[in-house]
C-alpha cells in the first residue's frame, strides 16, 4: 500500500473527436476514469486520469498507440470544512514542494484533491505528520 | 525615359552579336582557369571552340543549385579571393546556404541594370525612394539602394518592418517611389487605413516596384485602384545577382537587359528549349559576371519569353510574369524557403519524429507557415511547461535557420498522414 498514486497521462491532439476517440478506446480497454483533469494549449492537451488499474491500462493504451505517460501523484482527502485546501496547500508550501497542478474529484461527502508534487515522498511525509489523509493506491 | 539609350535600343542583330562576344569570351576564360566548368565542358564534350554564335549556347550543359552547394563557399568563384568586394547569402536546399560573391565589376553591372529599370519606370533625381527590402545578406535591400542612388533618387533605407514609422516617414519626407514585396506593400495598405492615412490622398507615392515573390494582375489591380499608383513588376534572383529588371510603363513583361543577361526557356522535364511564348523553365547565362558566373542555370521559375517589339523602344527580350516554381521552393513574405530545409533542421532535433506536414496561408497580406511535427512518444511529457518549451525550442531551431518566424503544432505519433507514393508535406493555401 502506497499514498503514491499512478496517474496516466494522455497526450491528446486537439481536434473534433480526439477525445471522443481516446475515451471510446479507455472504454475498449475497460479502463474505469475515476477522476481526471484536462491540461490544453491551443494544438494539443494533456489527459490526466486516476484509473482504477493503472499498470495494466497503460500496457493496453500503449498497444492501442496512444502516447501515454506514468505519473506519480497524491491524493488529498479534504474535510467538508472551510480552509481544508488551505491547509494541505500551506504545508507543501512551507516545506517548499510545488505543486505543479493539481484537480479535484468528490463523490457524496468525500472531497479528494489530487495533485502533483516535485517531490511526492516529501510531499506525502510531511502531509501525514500534519495528521491529514491521504488516498492509498488500494482504494482506487 | 532611358538610362543608356545605346543598349536598351540597339538593333537586335547587332543585340545577339554583343552577347554571342561576351559569351565567347566567358565560356573561354571559365573552360581554361575554373576547374568546376572545365570539368562539366568536358563531361559535356564541348569546347568554347564549337561555340560560334549565340544559339550554340544549346550546346553547354546545364548548372543546377546542387552544383552551387556542392561547392559551397567560394569553390566556384572565377577570381582572387582579393578581387572579391561583397558577400550575400542566401537559403541552399539543405544544410548549406548559396553565397554569391561579387567584384567591383558586378556591383558596377548590376547596379547599371536598375539605373536602367528605375529610369524606365521614371524614377529620376526628383524622386525620393523608400527601400523596404531587407538590408543584409538579401540582395533586395542594398541592390534598390545602389541603384536608386545611381539615378539620382533620395533614397530612404527603411528596411522591413515598424509599419507605422515606414508610413510616417512616407507623409514627412515626401516619398515619391517605394520598393518591397507585394505581400508587404498590401500590409502598409492596411497599417495606412488604420491609422488614418489615405496613400493616395496624404502622401506622394506614385510608383511601388514590387517583386521577390509572385504576385498577380488581381493583386496589381487592388494595389493600383487603391492607392492610385503604378507599380513595375522587379524580377532577380539572389543567384543571378539580385533584382536587376522591371517592366515598362507599357507593363507587357519585365524587359531583361540582354547585354547582361542571356535568357532561354525549356520544357523543365524534357529540357527542350522551347520558343518565345511557350511557357517552361527560365534559364539564365550572365554574360558579364565575374566573381561567380552562371552560364545556363536552371532558375527554376516558370515563365514565357515575349519578343514581339515593345511600344517603349527597347529591343530587350521580355518574359512574361513569374507564374510559379518548376520546384518546390516556397516564398514566405519574400523569403525562399525549401521545404528541405525544414526537414533538415526538424530532423537535427531528437524529440521530433520523422512526420512533419507544412501549411501555408495568407491572413490578410502576411503569409503563415505552420508546422505540425510528429513528437516522439518518449519526448511527450506530463509537464505543460515542458511542452510548450519543446514547442518553443522547435521554432526557434526553424527560425534561425530560415530566418522567418514560422509556428510549430505539436502531434501526438501517428497523427499526420502517411504517404505511400510521393510524400505531399506542403499544401499551400494562399490565393494571390
Amino acid at each position: 500500500m502506497s499514498n503514491i498514486i499512478k496517474q496516466l497521462s494522455i497526450f491528446v491532439n486537439n481536434e473534433p473527436g480526439r477525445l471522443a476517440h481516446i475515451s471510446s478506446v479507455l472504454k475498449e480497454c475497460g479502463v474505469n476514469m475515476r477522476a481526471f483533469n484536462l491540461a490544453e494549449s491551443t494544438e494539443f492537451g494533456i489527459l490526466r486520469a486516476i484509473v482504477d488499474d493503472p499498470d495494466n491500462s497503460y500496457d493496453l493504451l500503449r498497444q492501442k498507440g496512444i502516447i501515454v505517460k506514468k505519473t506519480d501523484v497524491i491524493g488529498v482527502y479534504l474535510q467538508d470544512t472551510p480552509g481544508a485546501l488551505f491547509q494541505a496547500a500551506d504545508v507543501l508550501g512551507k516545506a517548499n514542494i510545488n505543486i505543479e497542478y493539481g484537480y479535484a474529484y468528490s463523490y457524496k461527502d468525500k472531497a479528494i484533491f489530487f495533485i502533483r508534487v516535485d517531490d511526492p515522498e516529501k510531499a506525502v511525509d510531511v502531509i501525514s505528520k500534519q495528521g491529514i489523509k491521504m488516498v492509498s493506491d488500494s482504494e482506487i | 525615359m532611358f538610362w543608356n539609350p545605346k543598349i536598351e535600343c540597339m538593333p537586335v542583330e547587332d543585340l545577339k552579336k554583343l552577347q554571342y562576344d561576351e559569351l565567347k569570351s566567358l565560356v573561354t576564360k571559365l573552360y581554361e582557369s575554373n576547374q568546376f566548368y572545365h570539368d562539366r565542358m568536358e563531361a559535356h564534350g564541348v569546347k568554347p571552340k564549337d561555340i560560334t554564335c549565340i544559339e550554340d549556347i544549346s550546346k553547354l550543359p546545364f548548372m543546377y543549385k546542387q552544383d552551387l552547394r556542392d561547392n559551397y563557399p567560394t569553390k566556384m568563384f572565377t577570381v582572387p579571393n582579393n578581387q572579391v568586394v561583397r558577400y550575400h547569402v542566401s537559403s541552399g536546399t539543405t544544410g548549406k546556404p548559396t553565397l554569391v560573391g561579387y567584384t567591383r565589376g558586378d556591383l558596377d553591372y548590376w547596379t547599371e541594370a536598375l539605373a536602367r529599370s528605375l529610369t524606365s519606370a521614371g524614377l529620376g533625381t526628383d524622386d525620393v525612394l523608400q527601400v523596404c527590402y531587407g538590408y543584409g545578406l538579401f540582395t533586395g535591400g542594398l541592390g534598390l539602394h545602389y541603384g536608386g542612388e545611381k539615378v539620382g533618387a533620395t533614397v530612404l533605407p527603411s528596411s522591413t518592418g515598424n509599419s507605422e514609422r515606414q508610413i510616417e516617414l512616407m507623409m514627412d519626407l515626401g516619398v515619391t517611389a517605394i520598393a518591397c514585396t507585394p505581400s508587404y506593400f498590401i500590409h502598409l495598405m492596411d497599417v495606412a487605413k488604420k491609422m488614418g492615412v489615405s496613400l493616395k490622398n496624404d502622401t506622394k507615392l506614385r510608383i511601388a516596384f514590387l517583386g521577390a515573390e509572385p504576385w498577380s494582375e488581381s493583386m496589381k489591380k487592388k494595389i493600383e485602384d487603391e492607392t492610385g499608383i503604378e507599380t513595375f513588376d522587379i524580377y532577380g534572383t539572389s543567384e543571378q545577382g539580385g533584382p536587376m529588371f522591371t517592366d515598362c510603363p507599357c507593363h507587357k513583361g519585365i524587359h531583361i537587359s540582354a547585354d547582361i543577361m542571356y535568357i532561354e526557356v525549356i520544357d523543365p522535364d524534357t529540357e527542350e528549349i522551347l520558343p518565345p511564348g511557350q511557357k517552361g523553365e527560365l534559364v539564365v547565362t550572365m554574360l558579364k559576371k565575374e566573381a561567380f558566373p552562371l552560364v545556363r542555370y536552371r532558375i527554376k521559375d516558370m515563365t514565357e519569353i515575349i519578343t514581339e517589339p515593345c511600344e517603349c523602344g527597347r529591343t530587350s527580350p521580355r518574359i512574361a510574369r513569374i507564374t510559379g516554381r518548376s520546384d518546390d521552393m516556397l516564398i514566405i513574405r519574400g523569403i525562399n524557403v525549401f521545404p528541405s530545409q525544414i526537414e533538415y533542421t526538424l530532423m537535427q532535433i531528437p524529440e521530433v519524429g520523422d512526420q512533419y506536414m507544412i501549411y501555408v496561408t495568407r491572413d490578410g497580406a502576411l503569409d503563415n507557415m505552420v508546422i505540425q511535427v510528429e513528437i516522439k512518444a518518449e519526448a511527450f511529457s506530463d509537464n505543460m511547461e515542458d511542452m510548450l518549451k519543446l514547442r518553443a525550442h522547435i521554432e526557434s531551431a526553424l527560425k534561425k535557420y530560415l530566418n522567418i518566424a514560422v509556428k510549430v503544432e505539436l502531434k501526438a505519433p501517428g497523427e499526420l498522414p502517411r504517404f505511400e507514393g510521393k510524400a505531399k508535406r506542403v499544401i499551400d493555401n494562399r490565393v494571390i
